[in-house]
């Protein structure tokens, strides 16, 4: 049923779907745009942290008299106390804070911390001595669809294979931290997040948990956040040092900058997990694949973490046999944070290799093996559609050849693919669109735009229903004092966003056209806004431009209110995207150096609001599939337990040398009529799966684990 | 905090001398520098070569030629100069990442090149012309160079931006025809988390023939 | 990074006096690219920091007699810019292999010969030797990066050099400046495999400054360097291989094969040499000498790739040169 918050048909979009520069694009190329970080207010001072050197051991001791001597030193809070167990080399003790950032380092060096230390482990792809450690319980033992032993002895061929990836880090270029400003009852915090909204509660409840503070309500907190230096997953909290932070400005009664130091940053602020299997795979002489098999197992520190949701993709329940084991490995590592497409990057490493290794073995084509199979997923024609596409963007038919480059020379040309799925259901969000009597609109609410493109997307709605330009616009969002809108994660935002602006927008429109309507003499009903001016259809000599049509509201403004969900709002938004992708690699053989010639990518998300910027979140996710097929990894050392590359040096990422070509085509059209479906997880999840794919085919043998480096494919070629 | 802020010309703020004992620090007193050397190096610092003296852990009276403009400040010899940048001159455009010479994010121009302040103390930059992000454009006109970053929707979150463009207007300023090699060359000292690369190349590949 | 005095003499005399011993601990300050990074991780933490940015004499690259004379401070920006380097066709690959446009214009010739190891238990406060409780940590830990020859202990960084081996192989010295006046030393005797934790990896005095280095004329000779790194650009060689060749009538006669990155210093293989000494300078000959260059390697638990890395690198080095 229509409503008449539905978005415009495709004829009537100006802005919907088209490319547009980013509007925060001027601000943030002049160096202008203010992040947390850069936030230098009256009095500042600046804290560090002190943390953890052993990976296990409890606190005995904890000793500040020499740094309370330091010049400069202001004060310190601290975070974990004599008798308290460390987890993790990294783990926050204390932060101390002083007149500057040279003082505050010499204060924080100064503290001496005493422990006992206690036996820890950091080790995860050795599940055997993981075991041996008594560092291993099974997490999961599920079995589903037909009966398992009918289905491997109907299979013609089996593959049986160790596959595999390590631990990355988030390594957000703008650390986590805040700089907190506690004057009064009032606490305002920069904090560099990806939940605005949700910081002041969590903050609230962290300080309240100190009886010498008492109780501070959710609504002192005051979150500032205009743009933010990166998160992918792992800024959604204000952490122990944004507790810290608040409890120093307190206790000095000045503001305090906290951003955690590039080494923190890796060991403590990030983290994705591993995850390692013996995977077994079945199918029929024509490629049907009939089962699956997996003993997978992972860590994500301490905690342990979920276990990947395999087989991927391809999971038919009533028509593939499936049996999935997994088991937690328990490290003393930083703990694990959400990384774009939580466990599917892995699910598809775990799924999409061992499925082209037996395309291999079955002497199939995989395009043709992944289509074949392509009723066993929840989208077949989706993806039967993106594989289509994918490979003639890529060149499938004239650069693939079966296993193993016969070419000569030491560098290897392969192709390789790989398709994936995430939900990117709407988070709840609020907005209020407010029209001032001078034509001036306003977008409000409390989000927040992570380098997604959520400035220009909002400005994008609110025109499009306005009939105006994006700089007729005014978003304020990075606050949270305005509208309460959801945490940026798991691709939710441009969903719940763009909805509740949409429906704010339309019933501010309303209230206009009502005031609009008397004074032209029309019925509201009859009244369009478009190209800069307010007309009645029947008679568009009616008319008034948008600056006359707000003049009318005297002194008024007008607040339209929207809101995700909405029972009565139109169908504005879905969930549940399928996207392929195909790696074209080159190896050199005696080098066992892996580069990318292309990487194609499709990709549907319904209706495409900002095409550029939705370009822009697929490139980034190839570049970062790039760096973790290829280079990135955090290397921990087992005598001291510690991370050996917490840097930019020998943690490694791609430069701009290394990405090769990248082609990204959105699907749009298709699939519009489902509405607006998030951007952030699906394209983050295939390029690792595609890459290795890509490398097999090239050298003819798996590579059983990523990051695909030089001594492990030069390993993979000895063992051949 | 009036230690960590710049000032504006004499009588504010506390001035830092020589430590005491300066005289038995003095190596070579009075030695004439040569006529090359006068042309590298700013009046500040000729004063201090010419007295071979010791300066410093205490702050330190520096001067420093940004976009143009000079800024006293006192800084201890230990600190970087993005930190004085950021810190003490809220010049907070260029970015601290790394802190160790390899993301490329502190990129400023120091004498015409593209130089990581992280690792350069700011005593060190002392006489040299320093460019920043803050003076490449007008209220009115962006560089070229972020002109292009804006059309080839070149950032994301960022963060690693004015560094990118830093380097960027480095290679317009030194190659109006580069390659795209040439750029990607010009580029590899900085590194992106978000995955910007593909709009970065062409956004500087474009500015610099349109600079030139 | 811990606070200390500064200063920037304006010759060599001064600067070693600086550095005396009464000073207490000092660090010279040429670039600042690697030593920053090490105050930074209190790798280093020098009471006094001696810059050499005023001494006009360390600056320069120019011809001097048939050879090149290179100023201590000149950076990686002008030695790729200068004429007067053309010939060293090794020396200026090399050079392009430290690619970041910001550590060509900062970093100097000689402090690249002379930053301090890149091993991460070295960085990450272990040590040169990286040890911890007296336990060597390479051995049995995380060492895909480490020396595959040199390596019998207590040493198993490798020389994080880039220019090294190219020098070594074009027979360059250099000038080393201290209190008592000037000494001149081959690039390769800069270098030692510290025997015990009292030892640097290089054999400078901590009051004596390299003040230029000398590369005789390169003419009669075919020299080419050729470095094995992961990451298209801005990334550390895993091996390196630079190589001067003598040719008579089509065939090798004289030859230097240094290898970098692959011992804790730059290693001079003879057996490389001797494996070219007649031979045509080409791939197959070239595949000879890097598994003669590797026959006496003795990896650790991880970096068996690193051999095959190795003899790679000479392979297309003397490829390259023949």
């Amino acid at each position: 049923m229509a409503t008449k918050y539905d978005w415009p048909a495709a004829e009537d979009r100006s802005l919907i779907g088209k490319r547009h520069n980013r509007v925060d694009g001027p601000e943030k190329a002049r160096g202008d745009a203010k992040y947390s970080y850069d936030r230098n207010l009256d009095g500042m001072l600046v804290a560090r942290l002190v943390t953890s050197e052993v990976p296990h051991g409890r606190i005995i001791g904890i000793d500040t008299s020499a740094a309370e001597k330091v010049k400069g030193y202001k004060g310190h809070v601290n975070i974990q106390n004599v008798g308290d167990e460390i987890q993790w080399a990294g783990s926050e003790i204390l932060a101390i804070c002083a007149d500057t950032e040279e003082h505050a380092r010499d204060a924080a060096a100064a503290v001496n911390v005493h422990f006992e230390t206690l036996p820890h482990w950091v080790k995860d792809e050795d599940v055997k001595k993981a075991g041996e450690a008594n560092r291993v319980k099974p997490a999961k033992d599920d079995t589903k669809g037909p009966d398992l032993d009918e289905a491997w002895k109907s299979a013609d061929a089996t593959v049986e294979g160790y596959y595999g990836l390590g631990i990355i880090t988030h390594c957000c270029l703008e650390p986590h931290g805040q700089v907190v400003d506690w004057t009064g009852d009032e606490i305002t915090v920069y904090a560099s997040t990806q939940a605005v909204a949700r910081i002041p509660a969590d903050l609230a409840k962290g300080l309240s948990r100190d009886e010498s503070i008492g109780t501070v309500a959710a609504e002192s907190v005051h979150v500032i956040t205009p743009y933010m230096g990166g998160g992918f997953g792992s800024k959604f909290n204000i952490d122990t040092w944004g507790i810290a932070c608040a409890k120093l400005s307190k206790k000095t009664g000045k503001p305090v900058k906290l951003m955690l130091d590039r080494d923190e940053e890796l060991k403590v602020a990030g983290g994705r997990p591993s995850d390692y299997g013996n995977i077994k795979i079945g199918a029929k002489k024509d490629g049907t694949l009939v089962a699956y098999e997996s003993e997978t197992w992972s860590t994500g520190g301490i905690a342990g973490r979920g276990s990947p949701p395999v087989p991927y993709v391809y999971n038919n329940e009533e028509r593939l046999a499936q049996k999935a084991r997994h088991l937690n490995v328990s490290t003393n590592i930083g703990p694990a944070r959400a990384w774009r497409a939580p466990n599917h990057p892995q699910a598809a490493v775990l799924t999409m290799c061992p499925m082209e290794d037996l395309a291999a073995e079955l002497d199939m084509d995989p395009v043709e093996f992944f289509k074949k199979n392509a009723d066993l997923t929840a989208r077949p024609e989706v993806y039967r559609y993106e594989i289509d596409k994918c490979a003639e963007m890529i060149g499938w038919k004239d650069k693939w050849h079966k296993r193993g480059d016969s070419g000569d020379g030491p560098v290897k040309r392969g192709l390789g693919l790989s398709l994936h799925t995430w939900g990117g259901r709407p988070h709840d969000s609020t907005c209020e669109v407010r029209i001032q009597p001078d034509g001036g609109v306003s977008v409000n609410m409390a989000s927040q735009d992570l380098g997604v493109g959520t400035y220009t997307t909002l400005s994008v709605i609110a025109a499009e229903t306005f009939g105006l330009q994006i700089p007729d616009i005014t978003v304020n969002i990075g606050s949270s004092r305005l509208p309460i809108s959801g945490a940026s994660g798991g691709s939710t935002t441009v969903g719940g966003t763009t909805a509740s602006t949409r429906r704010a927008a339309v019933n501010a429109l309303d209230e206009l056209k009502s005031v609009v309507a008397e004074s032209l003499g029309v019925e509201a009903d009859d009244l369009a806004a478009k190209d800069g001016k307010i007309f009645a259809k029947s008679d568009t000599s009616k008319s008034l431009s948008w600056n006359d049509a707000c003049k009318k509201l005297g002194n008024r403004t007008i607040t339209g209110h929207g809101k995700q969900p909405d029972r009565n709002g139109g169908k504005l938004n879905d969930s549940g995207v399928g996207g392929v992708q195909m790696a074209d690699v080159s190896v050199d053989v005696e080098t066992g150096i892996v580069s990318i010639n292309k990487i194609a990518a499709v990709q549907d998300v319904g209706l495409v609001i900002c095409l550029e910027q939705c370009e822009s979140q697929v490139y980034g996710s190839l570049i970062q599939g790039v760096a973790w097929a290829l280079y990135e990894e955090s290397i921990y050392d087992q005598t001291t337990g510690t991370m050996l590359n917490p840097d930019m040096e020998f943690y490694k990422l791609p430069g701009a040398a290394d990405i090769g070509e990248l082609e990204v085509h959105m699907v749009q059209g298709k699939y519009d009529d489902r509405g607006v479906i998030g951007i952030g997880e699906p394209p983050a999840i295939s390029p690792g799966a595609a890459i290795s794919n890509a490398v097999a085919n090239a050298i003819g043998v798996r590579v059983p684990t990523l990051p695909l480096t030089p001594d492990r494919v030069l390993a993979a070629l000895e063992n051949a | 905090m009036s230690s960590n802020k710049p000032h504006d010309g004499p009588g504010e703020g506390p001035r830092y001398g020589p430590r005491k004992g300066f005289s038995r620090r003095t190596f070579i007193e009075g030695v004439g520098i040569g006529a090359g050397a006068v042309g590298a190096l700013g009046a500040a610092d000729q004063a201090r070569a010419a007295t071979n003296e010791v300066v410093g852990p205490d702050p330190v009276s520096i001067t420093l030629s940004i976009n143009g403009k000079t800024h006293k400040l006192d800084v201890e010899p230990r600190v970087t100069l993005i930190d004085a940048l950021r810190n003490m001159l809220d010049h907070t455009g260029a970015k601290k990442v790394c802190d160790r010479a390899t993301c490329g994010a502190c990129t400023v121009i120091v004498d015409g090149s593209p130089v990581y302040s992280c690792t350069m103390l700011a005593i060190e930059a002392e006489g040299r012309r320093i460019e920043t992000i803050e003076g490449i454009s007008s209220d009115d006109a962006m560089h070229p160079v972020q002109v292009q970053f804006v059309e080839h929707d070149a950032q994301q979150c960022g963060f690693c931006t004015p560094g990118l463009v830093m380097a960027g207007k480095a290679i317009a300023d030194r190659n109006p025809r580069p390659s795209m090699a040439d750029v990607e060359s010009g580029l590899c000292g900085n590194i992106c988390r978000c995955g910007t690369y593909v709009g970065v190349r062409k956004a500087v590949y474009e500015a610099a023939r349109e600079s030139a | 990074m811990q606070n200390f005095e500064y200063i920037a003499p304006i010759n060599t005399l001064s600067a070693a006096q600086a550095l005396s011993p009464d000073a207490g601990v000092t660090a010279v300050l040429a670039g600042g690219t690697d030593l920053l990074s090490l105050l930074k991780q209190h790798v280093e933490t020098p009471t006094r920091v001696v810059s050499l940015r005023n001494i006009s004499a360390l600056r320069g690259i120019s011809k001097r007699g048939g050879g090149l004379r290179i100023g201590a401070m000149a950076t990686v920006e002008d030695l790729l810019g200068s004429k007067a380097a053309a010939p060293y066709e090794s020396l200026l690959q090399a050079a392009r292999g430290i690619t970041a446009p910001q550590v060509r214009a900062m970093g100097t010739v000689a402090g690249d010969l002379l930053q301090r190891p890149r091993c991460w238990y070295f960085r990450n406060g272990y040590g040169l030797l990286a040890k911890s409780e007296g336990k060597a940590l390479v051995p049995s830990g995380e060492n895909r990066y480490h020396a595959i020859l040199g390596n019998k202990g207590p040493a198993y960084f490798v020389n994080a050099s880039s220019l090294a081996p190219a020098l070594i192989s074009l027979g360059a010295t250099v000038s080393v400046a201290g209190p008592e006046g000037e000494r001149e030393m081959s690039v390769a005797d800069l270098y030692r495999i510290p025997s015990s934790d009292a030892e640097r990896e290089n054999t400078l005095a901590p009051n004596e400054i390299v003040t230029e280095i000398n590369v005789p004329s390169a003419s009669g000779w075919s020299t080419a360097t050729y470095e094995v790194r992961q990451r298209q650009l801005l990334d550390w060689p895993l091996a390196t291989a630079s190589v001067a060749l003598r040719m008579r009538g089509g065939k090798v006669s004289d030859a230097r094969v240094v290898l970098g990155h692959v011992a804790p210093i730059p290693w001079r293989s003879s057996e490389a040499e001797t494996a070219l000494k007649g031979k045509a300078a080409n791939e197959s000959s070239g595949v000879e000498a890097g598994k003669a260059a590797m026959a006496a390697a003795t990896p650790l638990s991880q970096n068996k790739a690193k051999v095959q890395l190795a003899t790679v690198a000479v392979k297309r080095a003397v490829g390259m040169a023949g």
